[in-house]
C-alpha cells in the first residue's frame, strides 16, 4: 500500500532530528510556561528549577509534574498561558474523572491540533477525494471539533454529523457515499448494528475506514467493527488537556499509535516513583506540550497505563508508537470484556444530578459476570412513588449502559447504607474468583 | 387542608421498619396510620404520626431519608361501596390516584381513606362537591 503523509517531512524525520526539534520547542515552552503561568511556576520553583535548567528535550525530568488534581485547582484560568483576547475557543472534557477539564485555544493552538488529526486521517487513507463522515459528539466535547478540522485541513468532504440520529447518520453514509466514519468505536459497532438490521450489507457502502477513539476498545472489537462495515478501523488518542484527539494516531499497520511528538513529547514513568522509565517499560504516560500557546501543559500525568516503542514502522513513519493503553493507575474493572472505570460511573451520576456515592458490585454466575450498581438515593430525588423510583433506577442503567457500552442493574440504596471502612466508601467489591 | 405523610426510604432488609419503629416509640410519638411499598430492594414507609415535626426531625437525625408529602384524607361510611363511589368522585374529576390506604376507627363507624394524587386541591374540591368529608392530622390524631 503507497503511503500518504499530511506533513511528510515531520512525520518521516529522522529520531536525531526530531530530537533537535522538541528541544528548540521545549526551551522556548518551558519559558512561555514559566513567565505567564504562575501556578506553575510556583511548582517549579519548589523544586528549584528554572527555565535556564532546561536546554534540552534530556532535562526534561527535572521538570515538575502536573495531575488531574492541578487542572481541578487551578481552574479554569490558573494554567492560561496567553490572555483571554488571545484566545478564540475553549474545549472541556466530558467529565471522565467527574470534573470538567477547560482547555484554551489560540488559533495556532487550533490549527496544530487540527494538523495532528490531519495526519491521522491520512495515515488511514484519508484525502481530498474522501467523504468524511464526522459522528464524534459536537460541542464542547473535543473529537467532534478535532476530527472535523482535521478533515477540512486534508480536504475531505466533509460531513458534520455529531453522534447521535443513527437513521441519519446512515442515511447520509449511504446517500452521499460516505468513505471515512469517525466516532467512537461503540457507536462505529451500534452502526453497524443498524445497517445489519436494515438489510445493508458491507460491500453495500462505499465506507473504507473509521478513526475511533475516545474509549477504549479491544482487538475484539476492531475485528467485528471491520466486518461489520467493510472497513480498516484505525485508533486515535488523545486527550482534551493536551488539545484533543490526535495526540497519537494508527497507521496502516494498525499496531500501535504514531504519537505527533512534534507537538507532545511522551514519556513513561514508574507510577509510584515518578521516575522516568526506558523505552519499551510499562509505566504510566506523561505528556508535555511542545508549542502551545494558550494551555501548555508541561509533564501531565495521563493515569493511562502505556508502552512507548521507536521499533521501525513499515508506514514510514518515525514517530514513536504507544500502545494502546492497556489499564489505568486508578482502579479500572474489565467488566464482561469491558473496561469500566468507577469514575465513569461517578461521572454518570453527576450528570444525572445525583451524589458520587454508589459501589459497583461484580461477580460471576454461571460463567457470565454479573454487574450491579448500587447508588445512594438522595433528597431531592427521593419520591414516594415506588413507580417513579424504579424508572430512575432504569434511567440510570441506560445512562451508564450508553457510558459504559454494558448494562449495569442499578439500585438505589439508603443513604450511608454503602459500606465504608474508615470513613472511606468501598466502591468496588469484585467477588469474582478468576484464578 | 391536606394531611402531612412521613414517607421514608428504607432498604428492604430484615429489621428495617422495627428499628425505625423503635425510634418513633422511643421518642413518643404515635403512629396513626402506616402503609409500606415495597420492591426486592427497597420500601418506601409511608407514615402519618401525631406529631410529624418532631418525627421528622428525630428520624433525620438518625440518618433516614425522609421527606413530607401532602395526601388527601377523606371520611367515608363504614359500609359496602362507600370507597368505589369515592374513587368513581376521583374518576369522574379525572384525577388519578398513586396509591391509597384505608384504616378504620376503633370506636366511631367511618372508615378512612388517604389518597395519593398529583392534584391535592381538585381532588379535595372533587370529593367535596360529593359530599365527603375531608380529614386533616388533627382528625386523624383524635381518633
Amino acid at each position: 500500500m503507497s503511503q500518504n503523509y499530511y506533513q511528510k517531512e515531520i512525520e518521516t524525520m529522522s529520531t536525531e532530528e526530531m530530537k533537535k526539534l522538541q528541544s528548540e520547542k521545549l526551551v522556548k515552552q518551558v519559558k512561555h510556561v514559566y513567565e505567564n503561568v504562575p501556578y506553575y511556576r510556583n511548582l517549579m520553583d519548589e523544586k528549584g528549577v528554572t527555565p535556564e535548567d532546561i536546554k534540552d528535550i534530556d532535562d526534561l525530568h527535572k521538570l515538575p509534574f502536573l495531575t488531574k488534581a492541578d487542572l481541578r485547582d487551578a481552574y479554569p484560568y490558573g494554567l492560561l498561558a496567553k490572555p483571554l483576547d488571545e484566545c478564540v475557543r475553549i474545549q472541556s472534557t466530558s467529565g471522565t474523572t467527574g470534573r470538567r477539564v477547560v482547555a484554551f485555544y489560540t488559533q495556532h493552538d487550533v490549527d496544530l491540533w487540527e494538523d495532528c488529526c490531519a495526519r491521522a486521517i491520512t495515515a488511514a487513507g484519508g484525502t481530498k477525494k474522501d467523504v468524511c463522515q464526522v459522528a464524534y459528539g459536537y460541542g464542547l466535547f473535543t473529537g467532534g471539533a478535532g476530527l472535523h478540522g482535521g478533515s477540512h485541513k486534508v480536504g475531505s468532504l466533509t460531513l458534520p454529523m455529531s453522534s447521535g440520529n443513527t437513521e441519519r447518520q446512515i442515511q447520509f453514509m449511504t446517500d452521499l457515499g460516505a468513505t471515512i466514519l469517525c466516532c467512537t468505536p461503540s457507536y462505529a459497532a451500534y452502526i453497524g448494528e443498524s445497517l445489519k438490521e436494515q438489510g445493508y450489507k458491507p460491500e453495500d457502502i462505499p465506507l473504507k475506514a473509521g478513526i475511533f477513539g475516545a474509549e477504549p476498545w479491544t482487538e475484539e472489537m476492531r475485528k467485528g467493527i471491520e466486518k461489520a462495515l467493510g472497513i480498516k478501523a484505525y485508533d486515535i488518542y488523545g486527550l482534551t488537556e493536551t488539545s484533543g484527539p490526535g495526540v497519537a494516531f494508527e497507521c496502516s499497520e494498525q499496531s500501535g499509535m504514531h504519537v505527533n511528538e512534534d507537538h507532545f513529547y511522551a514519556e513513561i514513568i514508574d507510577p509510584e516513583t515518578g521516575e522516568v522509565l526506558p523505552e519499551g517499560s510499562k509505566g504510566e504516560l506523561v505528556f508535555t506540550s511542545l508549542d502551545k500557546e494558550a494551555f501548555p501543559l508541561l509533564r501531565y500525568r495521563t493515569r493511562d497505563i502505556c508502552v512507548l516503542s521507536r521499533k521501525k514502522c513499515s508506514c514510514g513513519r518515525t514517530l514513536i508508537k504507544m500502545a494502546k493503553p492497556m489499564g489505568r493507575t486508578d482502579d479500572m474493572l474489565i467488566i464482561r470484556g469491558v473496561n469500566v472505570f468507577p469514575s465513569q460511573i461517578e461521572t454518570v451520576l453527576l450528570n444525572e444530578g445525583y451524589e458520587p456515592n454508589y459501589q459497583i458490585i461484580v461477580d460471576r454466575v454461571n460463567n457470565n459476570d454479573t454487574f450491579e450498581v448500587n447508588v445512594e438515593m438522595t433528597p431531592e430525588k427521593f419520591t414516594d412513588k415506588v413507580s417513579e423510583i424504579l424508572s430512575m433506577e432504569k434511567s440510570l442503567a441506560g445512562a451508564m449502559k450508553i457510558m459504559l457500552g454494558i448494562n449495569p442493574s442499578v439500585h438505589l440504596v439508603a443513604p450511608k447504607s454503602i459500606t465504608r471502612s474508615e470513613g472511606k466508601a468501598v466502591r468496588v467489591i469484585d467477588k469474582r474468583k478468576l484464578i | 387542608m391536606a394531611i402531612k405523610q412521613l414517607t421514608v426510604f428504607v432498604q428492604n432488609r430484615k429489621g428495617t421498619v422495627v428499628s425505625l419503629t423503635d425510634i418513633l416509640a422511643k421518642n413518643n410519638i404515635n403512629i396513626r396510620a402506616l402503609s409500606i411499598a415495597e420492591t426486592e430492594e427497597f420500601g418506601i414507609l409511608r407514615l402519618i404520626v401525631d406529631n410529624e415535626d418532631t418525627a421528622k426531625e428525630i428520624l433525620k437525625e438518625n440518618g433516614y431519608l425522609i421527606k413530607t408529602i401532602d395526601v388527601v384524607g377523606v371520611k367515608l361510611r363504614d359500609n359496602p361501596g362507600a370507597l368505589t363511589a369515592a374513587l368513581g368522585v376521583l374518576d369522574k374529576a379525572d384525577i388519578n390516584v398513586e396509591y391509597l390506604y384505608a384504616f378504620m376507627a376503633r370506636t366511631e363507624k367511618h372508615a378512612y381513606v388517604v389518597l395519593r394524587v398529583e392534584d391535592n386541591d381538585a381532588a379535595e374540591t372533587a370529593l367535596e362537591n360529593a359530599g365527603l368529608h375531608l380529614i386533616t392530622n388533627a382528625d386523624i390524631c383524635k381518633l
